[in-house]
């Protein structure tokens, strides 16, 4: 996957916010996909736990950052959303922002009146949400090769657990 | 995109890197094993093991308003349970009243929402905690919940030598993988270790500590998972000795809790050999005297990452292999996953279904009839053994960090296991770990279940936020300040917290306003940023 995404030496490379918004302190997933976006050769930034959106907001600036990808799973996600979208637009930011987690497909439209570029699940193979990471760093829309659901679903890369 | 079938050229190795011979003889086995019930315990901790008692069945449940929750455990007495497991909202498990700003949306969602001992009496009303045990998922507010519960009891006319449970009060693996920390590392130690403390000193019949192994499920491997759980069972052996207490009488109260996927003969192998090891850690490192103070007493789920959303009915094969692997094992407790846990929080079909699974087991096959099944088994056998060696390694490293909370602090644990992760990831998505329904045997057009979640009730939440301020207004608020400040004062001494606990509870001071009072004493911790 790595060899499929080499950055161009004459562009700087991609900068990528990963971050865990909201109470919920499952970050395997979190984990995983910024190991790929790294692995594809983007830089990383990882947020940590519990991040609240204003902070999130702030740092993607401060790390100028191409797009921010939050990962939730508690289902708070229309709250944190909305809630992300309002710090990015006092700040005058137009940041792309990805979801990923566990969000009902019914909620996607909702996300994406938010503003939200693009929802991934659990069964999301890592190499499309690396893609789309890229297409939306150079400011292309990200079209997905499957429109349908996505069908390969790896095994959950997110769960809530006891 | 081509899935590669699994190679059948490489030799077989478990999920811990174990190699698999294609044939197991009598030279495969260096010893038999003691039998059950006799130091190390590697076949069992009792000799007659579940004919003397059987494993307790435990589902976890808990969810939206205590009245709702108190329903469900009524529903799962009736149909037989024999313990309660309940589930938190992550509000009360991280020190927030469901009206703080920081709760919004996440109010009743994973668990119920407890906030003060008015939510935890109709949680319990018409539950006899005097005949029920009950184990609660709670750590950072532990000592808080627990107080609770036991401030119900006393009302029912139970005293509080005579209820039974456990806290899972493992606040090391919060920082290592499931991320439920409020305090820094050192002060949390404290708090938990106070509790296991007032314990052993007042609830004798109360586990006061689960030490977890939620690594497993945020990506390490089954001998890594083993070890950390059994560093992070060092960790608090050592902080208990460092305060003078006895070995023998705290050492029969601490309790584990473990993850078990499909991989049964590697699952069987690793408590054997988890029983082993630390039975010898307890007599021969520190000293332990009393039997009951050497054994590794172990509850565990079955489920977890294992379940999948593709065709989620495969999920009650899963559970059925998972809890078999762990009965074949000899544990205490047994909690099985219903088969939409992946993506719902389960009805009561599913929920029942998942009771059925260990029922079956316990009733229609031989498991429960004479312990150690497995025992002699040459595969058993030589894989307990390369077990042990395999976790003691890991184990090795993690002391040459400097112990659990050294590693922990360094970020050493959390980095490996999010390589571990990754690495699972990959293997999955390039076809090497086959998972049926999703990388093998998948049909083509049939996607995963659609997550089913607890709507958001904002109404439930609003109502909550009203009962909420009720209290605020009906309780006495000198009471309240008096035993905050009182929490305050032992927060920054060294005097045990639970008394202050029972104080604070009693005048209904919240959850939040407990974890604020310690918080301003503590501070909060910072979590690593590099992954």
């Amino acid at each position: 996957m790595a060899s499929a995404f080499p950055p161009s030496p004459t562009q700087r490379r991609i900068r990528v916010l990963v971050a865990k918004p909201g109470l919920d302190g499952h970050d395997r997933g979190a984990k995983v996909i910024a190991a790929a976006l790294r692995d594809a050769g983007m830089e990383v930034v990882y947020t940590g736990l519990r991040t609240h959106v204003a902070s999130i907001a702030s740092a993607a600036i401060q790390e100028d950052v191409d797009v921010i990808g939050l990962s939730i799973l508690s289902g708070a996600h229309e709250s944190i959303c909305r809630r992300l979208m309002q710090e990015l637009d006092a700040r005058d930011a137009d940041i792309p922002v990805v979801v990923g987690g566990i969000i009902p497909r019914s909620d996607w439209p909702r996300l994406k009146e938010l503003g939200v570029r693009a929802v991934f699940g659990p069964e999301s193979p890592l190499e499309d949400v690396v893609a789309c990471v890229a297409a939306l760093a150079r400011g292309e829309e990200w079209r997905p090769e499957r429109e349908t659901q996505v069908p390969v679903p790896p095994q959950s890369a997110h769960h809530g657990a006891a | 995109m081509k899935k590669q079938p699994p190679s059948t050229q490489r030799p077989a190795r478990t999920r811990s890197g174990v190699p698999i011979k294609p044939l197991y003889g009598p030279d495969d086995v260096r010893s038999v094993p003691p039998p059950p019930g006799e130091f190390p315990f590697t076949r069992g901790i009792h000799p007659s093991m579940y004919l003397g008692k059987p494993w307790t069945m435990r589902q976890y449940a808990g969810f939206g308003t205590p009245e709702e929750t108190n329903e469900r455990f009524k529903y799962l007495l009736g149909e037989g349970q024999t313990g309660l497991s309940l589930a938190l909202d992550l509000p009360t498990q991280l020190g927030l009243d469901a009206d703080d700003p920081d709760a919004e949306g996440e109010v009743g969602r994973v668990g119920v929402s407890i906030c003060s001992l008015r939510d935890m009496e109709t949680v319990f009303g018409g539950i006899p905690l005097g005949e029920v045990s009950t184990s609660m998922t709670i750590n950072a507010t532990a000592g808080v919940l627990l107080a609770m519960y036991e401030a119900v009891a006393r009302a029912q006319g139970v005293p509080s030598e005579r209820i039974s449970g456990t806290v899972q009060n493992d606040l090391l693996k919060e920082f290592g993988s499931r991320g439920a920390w409020l305090f820094p590392i050192e002060p949390s130690l404290r708090l938990c270790v106070d509790v296991v403390q007032d314990c052993v000193e007042h609830l004798p019949r109360f586990n006061p500590i689960s030490i977890a192994s939620h690594y497993r499920d945020a990506g390490a491997t089954p001998a890594e998972e083993m070890a950390y759980t059994l560093c992070a069972g060092v960790e608090y052996v050592e902080r208990c000795l460092a305060r003078g207490m006895d070995v023998d009488a705290f050492g029969k109260r601490l309790s584990f809790f473990f993850y078990t996927y499909t991989n049964f003969f590697e699952e069987v192998a690793k408590y054997r050999a988890g029983r082993r090891i630390w039975a010898r850690l307890m007599r021969d490192r520190f000293g332990a005297r009393s039997p009951q103070a050497q054994m590794l007493r172990a509850a565990c789920v079955c489920g977890g990452h294992s379940f999948t959303r593709a065709e989620p009915l495969n999920n009650i094969a899963r559970s059925t292999i998972e809890a078999f692997a762990v009965t074949c094992a000899g544990l205490q407790s047994v909690f099985t996953a219903a088969f939409d846990e992946a993506f719902a929080i389960p009805t009561e079909l599913s929920a029942r279904t998942a009771l059925r699974v260990q029922q079956i087991l316990a009733q229609e096959t031989e498991v429960a009839k004479t312990a150690d099944p497995l025992g002699g088994s040459y595969f058993v056998e030589a894989l307990t053994d390369e077990m042990e060696a395999a976790i003691s390694k890991v184990m090795g490293e993690v002391e040459a960090q400097g112990g659990m909370a050294k590693a922990l602090e360094k970020n050493w644990v959390q980095q490996r296991i999010a390589r571990r992760a990754y690495e699972w990831q990959r293997a999955v998505e390039t076809g090497e770990q086959p998972i049926v329904g999703v990388n093998v045997h998948r049909r083509e057009g049939e996607g995963e279940q659609e997550p089913k979640l607890q709507p958001p009730s904002r109404e439930a939440e609003e109502r909550k936020v009203a009962l909420l301020k009720a209290l605020r207004r009906e309780r006495s608020a000198g009471a309240v300040d008096r035993a905050l400040s009182g929490i305050r004062r032992a927060a920054e001494g060294k005097d045990n917290l639970m008394p202050r606990f029972r104080d604070a509870v009693a005048a209904y001071a919240t959850v939040g306003e407990i974890a604020g009072a310690l918080e301003d004493a503590w501070g909060l911790y910072h979590p690593p940023t590099r992954f």
